[in-house]
């Protein structure tokens, strides 16, 4: 492919002569790491049939490909991909585009400031010069009246961000940092063209066009951070698999991936589930947990015709609904609500820093006016008073206290992001930040969470699909192994709309014959002891029993250690911190887990108010604690913990009760994020200093009448530069725990 | 000072040419893929028949 064609035939949707014969998809890919991906990828689909051009984009982490619908789909697409090794996934329809749009377009002004700036500076300096030594009156009037030429039309369109944004602000009666900077903008432009006119010497089109030039950078920046996260989180929710149980109407269910939830379907959410599409209850009755879409947190209880939405929570019985929406307009939704939480910055530092911002600005206006005041007193001419004023305006600007904390976090935020951490509280960071003691939790946590049926040879199809009726309706990762073989063995599984969850124990329903069918601990199904003796050789177990009389039928499971577990304890030891395992899980199994993986301090089999009183008990020793954990038991105590993670394997209400969620089967994003969140903290701590240091040597300066226009417009802008790149070195920073 | 007549015209020409030449590379996307732009210049792959091959040979042929 040569460069030209490259160019040729670039990823512009409109264009007219793609639009024709071929249909255009961006794809986001989890593992484009590197140049030979990129190549891969691009050779992998370069000769298959039907694409017609392929492009992989790195910093992105997205494939754009033109394809031919008649002979190829996306689905084809991202198989072949996938057996090339990549996974990837369609990113929702209208979702791409507008994050890039913003940035070329601040780019576009950016360059139209940077070229007015460096001409009407030429300009400047000639009468500078000319000043100094014998330059004509004619001649300074004419430079005056170029650069004004030139600096008006800047001011106009290179402005009109800073402008838009103090309009905005004033409409609500509020005054944000860009409303003394357009009033200094439009002081220093309609005073330097009122001086133009008069044929005086105090011109400053030169201070107006750099103080735009120099903040369209620092906003730049700092937008080109927040696309990148936007266009990180989009990646990841794309490819965050969000899954649903359809109930065929011949009784047999399947699973397909939420993105192909049509309206009109019927879709089973399991107690502890989220429920992964807009849609009207059908049958069952739950507590639903609203916390995510109304923010309200006493759950709500929903019946046959209740209307629910995608993101709530089915708390405590299974519930059969309805869809009535598709799945695209909600991922759209999902979307926002992440970035609110990224980019709205409601973390204590930058509650603390919008505050600070929110007193200075009204000071700064209050500021710039008793200067001009106290000049004219003091016997200046208005000019003189004027100028002054205008400069402590520029200069006291809280720009650089207004960018300093948002900045850090917004990094931070979209460096945890392609590391495949989601962060769901505002504060979490943190709060992350000042953890000493890891409590991980054993089954999901340090194990895959994905059990395996060790003795399916001894139990029969029927029996298996019985037990797998009850399974389909948890989350509990034994249950999910059971229906995962049911299918592997090609039976379907029969559905029950009466499954009920027990927390820690097992689920039931009414059986045919009027008793019960239970499937979960052996306490759960009253397994005799004597048969426990037997199977205690076995690492964990379900039971299931139906109808009177019946034995019980043992499930015994393996479940294997994430790959990286042990490295990731190790590797948080070395680092000062403490870890401790927390297990519901039996004895034997939490014993195994914790030798495997180094740790010495584990409690084995307990229940989920145990759990907390440990970590109450912690607490009590003066211990900041991390609790990672996955399970609908875990829920609560990751609530009660100081800061909390989870996978996101883990069961919805447990992903909502964390902090941040983990993508991927590895426990190093652990480490990273604890990392990450303590330089956030002294990342913000080091900006804040900045920002108050500045202001402290600037203003006074300024106020004495020391600094003209343009250095004020200098300082100023190279005040927030330096911030916001001090930010931007947070996603790039080697980090050491 | 009749130099000025053409050196300020012929300053802000330039001046004017190298905004256009940036606002056309920002339309074309060359801005789009930054990480990857450096990637690009390593692999060279105008030979058309090299796509044809098998992916082992292909990688032979590179080096």
């Amino acid at each position: 492919m040569a460069l030209a064609i490259d160019l040729d035939t670039r990823a512009i949707p409109a264009e007219p002569h793609h639009a024709a014969a071929t249909e255009r998809v961006t794809l986001a890919v989890e593992n484009l790491n590197c140049g030979g991906c990129m190549r891969k990828i691009e050779r992998t689909l370069d000769g298959a049939p039907g694409i017609a051009n392929v492009r992989a984009n790195l910093s992105a982490k997205r494939v754009s490909v033109a394809f031919d619908p008649r002979r190829t789909g996306t689905e084809a697409i991202i198989a072949s991909l996938a057996a090339a090794g990549f996974r990837a996934a369609d990113l929702a329809t209208g979702t791409t585009g507008d994050a890039d749009s913003a940035d070329r377009d601040l780019l576009r002004r950016l360059a139209v400031a940077g070229f007015a700036a460096a001409n009407i500076m030429l300009l400047s300096v000639s009468v500078w010069a000319g000043l100094a030594s014998d330059m004509d009156m004619e001649i300074q009037s004419l430079f005056h009246w170029l650069s004004a030429l030139i600096a008006l039309p800047t001011i106009g369109y290179s402005g009109q961000p800073f402008f838009r944004s103090a309009l905005a602000a004033l409409k609500v009666w509020r005054l944000n940092m860009d409303v003394p900077i357009s009033l200094a903008l439009l002081l220093a432009t309609a005073m330097s063209l009122a001086q133009t006119i008069r044929g005086t010497e105090q011109v400053y089109f030169d201070a107006s066009v750099s103080l735009v030039f120099f903040l369209l950078i620092g906003r730049y920046l700092d937008q080109s951070l927040r696309s990148r996260a936007k266009g990180a989180a989009q990646n990841l929710l794309g490819l965050k698999s969000g899954w649903a149980t359809v109930l065929n109407d011949d009784g047999t269910s399947e699973r397909l991936p939420a993105r192909a939830l049509m309206p009109g379907m019927r879709v089973l959410v399991p107690a502890g589930e989220r429920i992964t599409v807009d849609g009207r209850v059908v049958s069952g009755s739950s507590d639903i947990d609203e916390q995510l879409i109304t923010g309200e947190t006493l759950p709500r209880t929903v019946r046959a015709g209740d209307t629910v939405y995608a993101g709530t929570v089915a708390l405590t019985a299974p519930v059969e609904i309805e869809a009535t929406a598709a799945d695209d307009a909600t991922l759209i939704a999902e979307i926002g609500r992440l970035m609110e939480t990224a980019e709205q910055n409601k973390g204590r530092y930058v509650r603390l820093a919008d505050k600070a911002a929110g007193l200075y600005a009204p000071l700064v206006h209050a500021l710039g006016f008793a200067t001009f005041l106290g000049w004219l007193a003091l016997g200046a001419g208005w000019e003189t008073a004027l100028t002054t004023a205008i400069s402590v305006l520029i200069i006291t600007c809280p720009c650089a206290l207004a960018l300093a904390v948002p900045a850090v976090q917004v990094a931070a935020t979209s460096r945890l992001f392609k590391h495949g951490v989601i962060m769901t509280a505002a504060d979490g960071l943190e709060r992350l930040a000042e953890v000493d003691t890891i409590v991980f939790d054993k089954t999901g946590t340090l194990t895959r969470g994905e059990p395996e049926l060790t003795n399916s040879a001894e139990i029969g199809d029927d029996t298996l699909a019985a037990a797998a009726s009850l399974a389909v309706a948890s989350r509990h990762p034994y249950a999910q192994a059971v229906v995962r073989e049911v299918r592997e063995r090609g039976l379907d599984v029969p559905s029950f709309k009466n499954v009920a969850e027990t927390p820690g124990a097992g689920l039931s329903r009414p059986d045919d014959s009027g008793a019960e069918a239970r499937l979960g601990s052996a306490e759960w199904c009253r397994v005799a002891a004597s048969t426990l003796m037997s199977d205690a050789a076995s690492e964990a177990s379900l039971y299931f029993v139906s109808g009177t009389g019946r034995p019980a039928v043992a499930f015994h499971f393996t479940d294997a250690l994430r790959p990286d577990a042990a490295e990731t304890v190790a590797r948080a030891q070395r680092a000062g911190l403490d870890i401790a395992l927390l297990s519901g899980d039996r004895e034997a199994a939490v014993r195994t887990a914790a030798e495997a993986t180094g740790i010495a301090r584990w409690l084995a089999g307990r229940k989920p108010h145990e759990k907390i009183a440990e970590l109450e008990k912690m607490k009590a020793e003066g211990r900041r604690v991390l609790m990672v954990g996955d399970g609908l038991n875990d829920a609560p105590a990751l609530a009660a913990a100081h800061a909390s993670l989870s996978p996101a394997s883990a069961a919805e209400v447990s992903q909502i009760a964390s902090d941040g969620i983990i993508q991927g089967n590895r426990l190093g994003p652990v480490i990273e994020t604890i990392a990450v969140a303590r330089r956030n903290r002294r990342m913000a701590l080091e900006n804040f200093a900045i920002a108050a240091a500045y202001n402290a040597i600037c203003i006074p300066l300024a106020m004495a009448g020391f600094v003209t226009p343009l250095i004020a417009a200098i300082a100023m802008s190279a005040s927030s530069i330096i911030v916001t790149a001090n930010a931007l070195r947070l996603t790039t920073a080697r980090l050491k725990l | 000072m009749t130099a000025l007549a053409w050196l300020i015209p012929a300053a802000l020409f330039l001046g004017l040419l190298g905004l256009a030449g940036f606002l056309w590379a920002l339309r074309s996307g060359q801005f789009e893929d930054l990480e990857g732009a450096a990637y690009r210049i390593l692999d060279d792959d105008d030979e058309p028949a090299v796509a044809d091959l098998p992916t082992g040979a292909n990688e032979r042929s590179q080096s």
